[in-house]
């Protein structure tokens, strides 16, 4: 076999089979959406029951973090990101299953080292990185209105 | 005594295939070799409380069936070769310990079960044991939490991701006395080089692999003066449909044309169009049960003759994976042959 190693890279990238995107995204696209709906359906039903919209919409978030934490639990949220594709991954019920997810699996090693250390392995470079952002953008806005 | 032909331990007193035995998960059961299983079990945690304890009790029930067949008690058993896909090998030796044997703990990722045999089959060429016992395991879960993701997380699967294998296999080799008639025995087998590529993608194993599996394939013909047509059946280890498709393809463009005797243990124990496995099977298991399970009994049969087990392995750790460096691969050749 005489060949580089970017050279059999090219060539793999070749031979392998690709994943259908179009298919893929379309199904991201539904998947997607209907988690929006039940959002959409849960923020309506608690505006109608005389929440404000500030409140609503946080105890929508919190409804939906319920439901995607109990649907991982089920060992159903897995069932439906092979159906639904990267519709999943979405913010809220997303980010639920992937506390809850690792915390599941590694319970076996404990409560402390196991369930509690390992709940944010896969969520944790998320709010790092979210929280570090957020202060950047803060400082930016601080600087601005300073500026005028 | 044995003797070296090029690269490869030549067998002089080929030591016996005595016994086998396969266990396997609810999964590979309802695939299509299902029925060739010793024991096919539906619980994935196999009665224990973890995954690696459930490892471990794969690997001591093949372990203690194959010597049950071979009618051997493991004060009999003089060495036992063994080893896994999990961090130092834990569920080897926890699944092992009770059994009170000499125990080697051997880590070759997936070709674990021809390096287990190949090193066997040396030692008991060599006189250093009359009876050697080789086992190897992996399990889904314990994989995927040890290389991947936890099992409930939404993850995406790849078209070139390949399914971990739940099973073990364990095989009892003796040299007391020559291979009868009908008898398996171990003619010849060849230790592989590890060969880097440069591939990074976990979830690309196959490609990873297929070099490696061309290097000894044509290093073990060339050094035995065989071609493909010497054997029945020449049977990578867990290449998936993508590493199959790049052994034959680039072999063939040196001039070995593989044709109708290649199949890989990764394309036979499940089926890909309805058991969502994407590119095919894997793991230590998988080429463990695929032998002990199936192709073991083609061979006793007189089905199949010549046998070449390639077994393949990704050597790399969730920490060199982490740190960006490539995959290097590895394949073991080990020449089964029964005896006329």
């Amino acid at each position: 076999m005489n060949m580089t190693k970017a050279e059999y890279g090219r060539y793999v990238e070749s031979m392998a089979e690709k994943s259908a995107l179009v298919k893929n995204m379309a199904l991201s696209f539904v998947m997607g959406g209907l988690i929006c709906v039940v959002g959409q359906i849960f923020s309506n039903l608690y505006m109608g029951a005389g929440l404000s919209k500030d409140a609503a919409s946080t105890a929508t978030s919190v409804t939906m973090i319920f439901w995607g934490a109990l649907l991982t639990a089920l060992n159903l949220y897995d069932d439906m990101a092979k159906v639904g594709k990267a519709g999943t991954i979405i913010p809220i019920t997303g980010f639920a299953n992937s506390i809850v997810s690792p915390a599941m699996e590694f319970k076996s090693e404990g409560l402390v080292l196991g369930l509690a250390a390992k709940m944010f392995v896969v969520a944790g470079p998320v709010l790092v990185y979210g929280v570090v952002s957020s202060v950047i953008y803060g400082l930016i806005v601080l600087l601005v209105h300073h500026i005028r | 005594m044995g003797s070296r032909k090029g690269k490869c331990m030549v067998f002089e007193r080929p030591p016996v295939l005595r016994a086998a035995a396969s266990v396997v998960g609810k999964k590979e059961g309802e695939g299509p070799l299902g029925h060739c299983f010793d024991v096919v079990n539906e619980d994935a945690y196999f009665g224990e409380k973890t995954w690696e304890k459930a490892e471990a009790s794969l690997q001591r029930t093949s372990a203690g069936l194959a010597m049950q067949k071979a009618e051997l008690a493991p004060t009999q058993v003089d060495v036992v070769l063994a080893g896994d896909l999990i961090n130092q090998c834990t569920p080897s030796t926890f699944g092992l310990v009770e059994f009170g044997i000499p125990f080697i703990g051997l880590f070759g990722a997936c070709s674990t079960c021809a390096e287990g045999l190949a090193v066997g089959a040396a030692l008991l060429n060599a006189g250093y044991a009359k009876t050697a016992l080789c086992v190897t395991s992996s399990h889904f879960s314990t994989a995927e939490r040890q290389f991947r993701m936890p099992l409930a997380y939404g993850a995406q699967r790849p078209p070139t991701a390949q399914w971990t294998v739940t099973g073990s296999g364990a095989f009892v080799l003796d040299a007391g006395m020559p291979a009868k008639s009908g008898e398996i025995c171990i003619r010849a087998a060849l230790v592989g080089k590890p060969v880097d590529m440069g591939i990074v993608d976990a979830n690309n194993m196959g490609a990873a692999m297929a070099p490696a599996a061309c290097d000894s394939i044509q290093q073990f013909l060339q050094d035995m003066d065989c071609t493909p047509a010497s054997f029945d059946l020449i049977a990578t280890g867990d290449l998936g449909a993508l590493g199959y498709g790049i052994v034959k393809d680039l072999l063939g463009r040196d001039g070995l044309v593989l044709d109708n005797v290649y199949d890989d243990c990764g394309l036979m124990i499940f089926d890909r169009e309805t058991q969502e496995v994407e590119a095919g099977a894997s793991g230590c298991a998988c080429s463990a049960v695929v032998l002990a399970g199936h192709l073991l009994q083609q061979l006793r049969e007189g089905i199949l003759n010549n046998v070449l087990l390639v077994g393949t392995g990704a050597l790399m750790s969730p920490t060199s994976f982490q740190q960006g460096e490539s995959i290097v691969g590895i394949a073991h050749c080990v020449w089964l042959s029964r005896q006329p």
